[in-house]
């Protein structure tokens, strides 16, 4: 187990390592980042100004390690409008997209693990067709798309709820609809799929040889067991759907990371750009670490197959 | 030794949880699909042609926010209605077709190419070349597609070509997962240690045995990924960090129509968003319809 996780945590540090250096490396593409922030028909004099107090006039691998020393110290670099830390900006707004992502989980919940379950337990009935319906549309209808046309319905038409911003649970539900809905599709795959495999273990069958009755089967030997993958996938979707709300957040002016993004890009913030996009990397290496090593805890094959 | 088969993964190469009933009508056939389909590349082909008016003008005498002919205060003139600059909704519905499908297949072929090229070479060649490709896949898989997709529009800037390339080099790595897994059993197989045995050059095996046989799965995989990028470059041209007005663009179009939401102006919302959603369901179906076809095995899940 120390092993394991060992080489997980050091092949954890590699993915972050390429990631840092993939962010690096585009930022200065297109030549001079400079140039993107800088104001339209801005003087040479003033870039030149720019480039020397971001230290973008340094050599390559000086800029790095000075970019690599703002990831570890935590800090991930100066705003340029904000003029503080990215990491500061980023957890002021950490609370907002977390509030988001768990009632769109919990959206994703309702959804997506009774209709998986009940397509797996009656399969190629009429079930069955509507929960595949459910997770084909999940992943055909863009979550934007559904929230624009919540907006139009249940805001503009019928005056239900309100169009955007924080507040109530009147103001999270229509954003945490949209941002669920397509994840609401992945769990329903994952639950009916991870189901099946169950209902046609061995286990199983012997519960129902002993005479159990079905929904003790289906509720207390197979729900528990194919839960597992199910919550995994949630927790790895949670930490997903903080950080890449961007479009939602912006529909619903949702001030979250997603928003912190968007406006990074709009006010030519490319520390901000570069901070939050590099902040996102490191809380999902470091989810999908903390879920590969509970895995390997609860499940102790994992280990030892390499 | 990969690193990311640890967990049971989400159905990597599945759209839907398994065939409809209601779609198999038709012997067979991916007739609803295609039929959606088929109308769609139709019109984005012949856009020029079908279009009434050009999508990037104002229409002259018309007003602007006309909605569809059917509503009070449309006109016949205007089948869908106008936008902010009075320009016809329908002829840029069209072109944004156009648009649309040039960017999620040639997206898609981008990626495809890249993934399934650097597949192959992790799964055949191994070692530090398969340690080097697979890392790169991890860091890349890390990030969420949009944030990443957005991130990179950003720092290169808007064009329809720039969003191809983008697109392609977000969406490669599932591929490239994918298919090196599948090299990993190939190259095991009596038929490739024969062709290596009989003196034929890496290239040649890669090229000759190992492809022909993850042409299925890069095939599905691309039905697939089609409507991913799709809404992924829709999403981008919403941000503003897409193709660029005044191409008109489906995205860009939810985008100019958010503001008159609030007064009710739904076909600004609506249109764009049914095509997007049409499109997307058709590949998804033919997308699964040929993975059951490619796949026997997968016909009884």
């Amino acid at each position: 187990m120390g092993q394991f996780m060992i080489s997980r945590t050091f092949y954890a540090m590699i993915t972050l390592f390429i990631l840092s250096l993939t962010i690096f490396t585009v930022v200065r593409l297109t030549g001079d980042p400079v140039t993107l922030m800088a104001e339209p028909g801005a003087q040479e004099v003033d870039l030149a100004l720019v480039r020397a107090e971001w230290g973008l006039d340094r050599p390559l691998p000086l800029q790095y390690a000075a970019f690599l020393r703002n990831i570890v110290t935590g800090e991930l670099g100066q705003s340029f409008n904000y003029e503080m830390p990215v990491s500061t900006l980023y957890f002021q707004r950490l609370p907002n997209s977390l509030e988001l992502a768990l009632a769109a989980t919990l959206i994703s919940f309702l959804i997506g693990i009774p209709a998986g379950i009940i397509s797996a337990m009656r399969v190629n009935s009429a079930w069955d067709q509507v929960g595949k319906t459910i997770a084909l549309l999940g992943l055909s209808i863009p979550g934007f798309w559904l929230g624009l046309v919540m907006i139009l319905v249940f805001s503009v038409w019928l005056e239900w709820l309100p169009t955007s911003g924080q507040g109530d649970w009147r103001n999270l539900v229509m954003p945490a609809i949209a941002l669920g809905w397509y994840f609401a599709a992945s769990l329903l795959r994952l639950t009916r799929s991870s189901m099946l495999e169950v209902l046609h273990s061995e286990y199983i069958k012997l519960a129902r040889l002993k005479g159990l009755p079905a929904y003790a089967v289906i509720a207390i030997h197979a729900f528990k067991n194919a839960l597992i993958p199910v919550l995994t996938l949630a927790g790895v979707n949670l930490v997903v759907m903080i950080n890449a709300a961007v479009i939602i957040e912006v529909i619903f002016a949702w001030p979250g990371i997603g928003r912190l993004l968007y406006e990074g890009i709009f006010q030519r913030d490319f520390p901000l750009v570069q901070g939050v996009v590099m902040e996102a990397g490191i809380m999902i290496v470091l989810i999908n670490l903390i879920v590969d090593i509970l895995y390997a805890y609860i499940d102790p094959r994992i280990r030892f197959t390499r | 030794m990969s690193l990311t088969t640890v967990r049971p993964a989400a159905t990597e190469i599945s759209a839907i949880a398994g065939p409809l009933s209601w779609l198999r009508a038709g012997g067979g056939w991916p007739v609803l699909p295609l039929g959606i389909l088929i109308p769609f590349v139709f019109v984005a082909v012949f856009a020029n042609a079908i279009a009434p008016y050009d999508p990037t003008e104002p229409i002259p005498g018309a007003k602007i926010f006309e909605p569809p002919f059917w509503s009070q205060g449309g006109s016949l003139h205007t089948l869908l209605g106008t936008d902010y600059q009075s320009r016809d909704v329908l002829s840029r519905l069209i072109f944004g077709a156009r648009v649309s499908l040039i960017v999620g297949v040639m997206g898609t072929v981008v990626a495809g190419s890249i993934g399934t090229t650097l597949g192959m070479l992790a799964g055949y060649l191994g070692g530090w070349v398969d340690q080097l490709i697979m890392r790169v896949t991890d860091a890349w898989l890390a990030l969420p597609a949009i944030v990443f997709a957005i991130f990179l529009a950003t720092m290169v800037g808007p064009s329809m070509w720039n969003i191809i390339i983008i697109l392609g080099a977000v969406y490669w790595t599932r591929y490239a997962r994918v298919i090196r897994g599948e090299v990993l059993s190939l190259r095991e197989r009596e038929f490739v240690k024969l062709a290596e045995i009989a003196g034929a050059s890496r290239t040649r095996v890669i090229m000759r045995h190992i492809l022909p046989n993850v042409m299925n799965s890069t095939m599905v995989l691309a039905s697939l990924t089609i409507g991913v990028v799709i809404i992924a470059e829709a999403s981008l041209s919403f941000l503003g960090v897409g193709v660029p007005p005044p191409e008109p663009a489906w995205g860009s179009m939810l985008a100019d129509g958010r503001s008159m939401l609030m007064v009710g102006d739904w076909w600004l919302t609506i249109f764009p968003g049914l095509g997007i959603l049409l499109v997307v369901l058709a590949t998804q179906l033919f997308g699964d319809w040929l993975r059951i076809r490619l796949d026997p095995q997968q016909r009884n899940l």
